[in-house]
C-alpha cells in the first residue's frame, strides 16, 4: 500500500498528465479545479482515472468540498 | 431535344425512398448504414442533453428502423462528442416547462412527452436486431436510460454511470429503473437510485450492466468487431432468443411515467432545477 506521500505524488502525476499540465505546476495544497482548469464534467474524468488507477471505488459525495490534491490523495488513502 | 437534355444535364430523380432512410444527418443525432450495421451516433453540443429536439430525431429515427432493420443485423448506438455518452435530459428545457406551464399544468406537459419518449425507448428495446450502447464518459440519467435498452453495453474505462434525479426531487423518468430491474438485483438498484452516486466502467461490469470494458478510445471499434460476430448467426433466430430473454416490463414503466409526474409537480423540483440551471458552482453534477 503506497504511504499518504506516495499516494499524493501518484495524484498529481496523474492529473499533469491527464489533463496535459506541467507537474511541476502543481503543488499539493493547490485548488485543482484552479489549477487544472477543469469543470465538474472533466473532474470526474479524473475521479474515474483516479479509481482505475489505484483500483479503489470513490464515492462522489465523499468527495463533496474536495479542492485540494493533498485532501483528495487522504480519501484515496482511506480506501485502499 | 438530346441537345437540350445535354444542356441540362442527366435528369434528376428524387432519391430512392429506401437510400433516404439509410443515412440520416439531424441537429442532434445521425445515422447510417453499413454492412448490415446501423449506427445511430448523438452530436449534441455539449453533452448530448436530450431534448425535445433529440426527441423528435429519435422519433424520426423509429420510423425510419422498420425498413433499416431489413439490411440490417444490429444496432450500434454512440456517441460523437468527447465528453461522452450523454448527460440525460435537457434540464434546463425541464425547467423551463415548470416556468412555462406552471406546476399546476406541467405534469400534463411531461406525461406527453414522456410518454412520446417511452415509445421511442420500447421499439428500440423491442426491435429484433442486437443492439449494443457504445458508451464513453459521462453516461447520465436519461443517456444511461438510453444505453439500457440496448441488448449489450461496450463501455470505454473512462465511461462514468450515474442516476442523479434524487438530487433534483425527481426519479429517472425514461424507463430507467423497470430496466436496471430487469438487469440487476434490487439492493444494487437502490444503492444507485437513492445514494444517486456515479460508478465506473469496472464497477458497471462488476454489477452485470456492462458487458466489456475496453480502453479508452476503443468503445466504438469493440462493438463494431461484435456487431460483425453478431451478423454470422441467423438473424431470425437471434431475434427469438431476444424476445425470449429480454422482455419489457411496460406495466412498470408506465408506473414510472405516473410516478414522475407525480413529483414534477412538487415545489422541491423546481427549487432543485432552479438551483442546478443557475449553479456557478465548479461540481453541479456531485451531489
Amino acid at each position: 500500500m503506497p504511504t499518504m506521500d506516495q499516494a499524493l505524488d501518484e495524484v498529481l502525476n496523474l492529473a499533469a498528465n491527464h489533463f496535459k499540465v506541467p507537474r511541476e505546476k502543481l503543488s499539493p495544497d493547490d485548488d485543482f479545479f484552479k489549477a487544472l482548469g477543469i469543470d465538474s464534467l472533466q473532474t470526474l474524468d479524473l475521479l474515474t482515472k483516479l479509481e482505475n488507477h489505484f483500483h479503489v471505488e470513490l464515492p462522489d459525495y465523499e468527495l463533496q468540498g474536495v479542492t485540494d490534491f493533498r485532501t483528495l490523495a487522504s480519501k484515496i488513502q482511506a480506501r485502499l | 431535344m438530346s441537345s437540350l437534355i445535354a444542356k441540362m444535364g442527366p435528369p434528376t430523380e428524387p432519391p430512392h425512398p429506401a437510400r433516404r432512410t439509410e443515412q440520416f444527418q439531424g441537429q442532434t443525432l445521425s445515422w447510417s448504414l453499413n454492412s448490415g450495421i446501423i449506427e445511430l451516433a448523438l452530436h449534441r453540443e455539449p453533452n448530448n442533453e436530450i431534448s425535445s429536439t433529440t426527441l423528435a430525431e429519435l422519433e424520426k429515427f423509429i420510423g425510419a428502423l422498420d425498413e433499416l432493420s431489413r439490411k440490417a443485423h444490429a444496432l450500434i448506438m454512440c456517441s460523437t462528442l468527447k465528453s461522452g455518452f450523454s448527460a440525460g435530459a435537457d434540464l434546463r428545457e425541464l425547467y423551463g416547462w415548470i416556468k412555462e406551464y406552471g406546476r399546476a399544468e406541467v405534469a400534463n406537459h411531461a406525461r406527453g412527452y414522456l410518454e412520446r419518449i417511452h415509445r421511442v425507448m420500447n421499439v428500440i428495446d423491442a426491435c429484433p436486431l442486437t443492439t449494443i450502447a457504445a458508451v464513453h464518459g459521462v453516461t447520465f440519467g436519461g443517456g444511461f436510460e438510453l444505453a439500457l435498452v440496448c441488448d449489450l453495453i461496450v463501455a470505454d474505462k473512462m465511461a462514468r454511470f450515474c442516476f442523479p434525479e434524487l438530487r433534483l426531487g425527481l426519479i429517472p423518468g425514461y424507463g430507467g429503473i423497470p430496466r436496471l430491474k430487469r438487469d440487476l438485483g434490487n439492493a444494487v438498484i437502490r444503492d444507485l437510485l437513492l445514494t444517486g452516486r456515479s460508478f465506473n466502467a469496472t464497477k458497471a461490469q462488476q454489477i452485470g450492466l456492462v458487458s466489456q470494458v475496453v480502453g479508452e478510445g476503443e468503445a466504438l471499434r469493440a462493438a463494431r468487431a461484435t456487431a460483425v460476430q453478431i451478423g454470422k448467426f441467423d438473424r431470425s433466430t437471434s431475434a427469438t432468443a431476444k424476445k425470449f430473454i429480454k422482455p419489457i416490463p411496460y406495466e412498470e414503466l408506465q408506473r414510472e411515467i405516473d410516478l414522475f409526474c407525480e413529483l414534477i409537480a412538487r415545489p422541491a423540483v423546481e427549487m432543485g432545477l432552479k438551483k442546478f440551471v443557475e449553479s456557478m458552482d465548479a461540481q453541479p453534477y456531485l451531489p
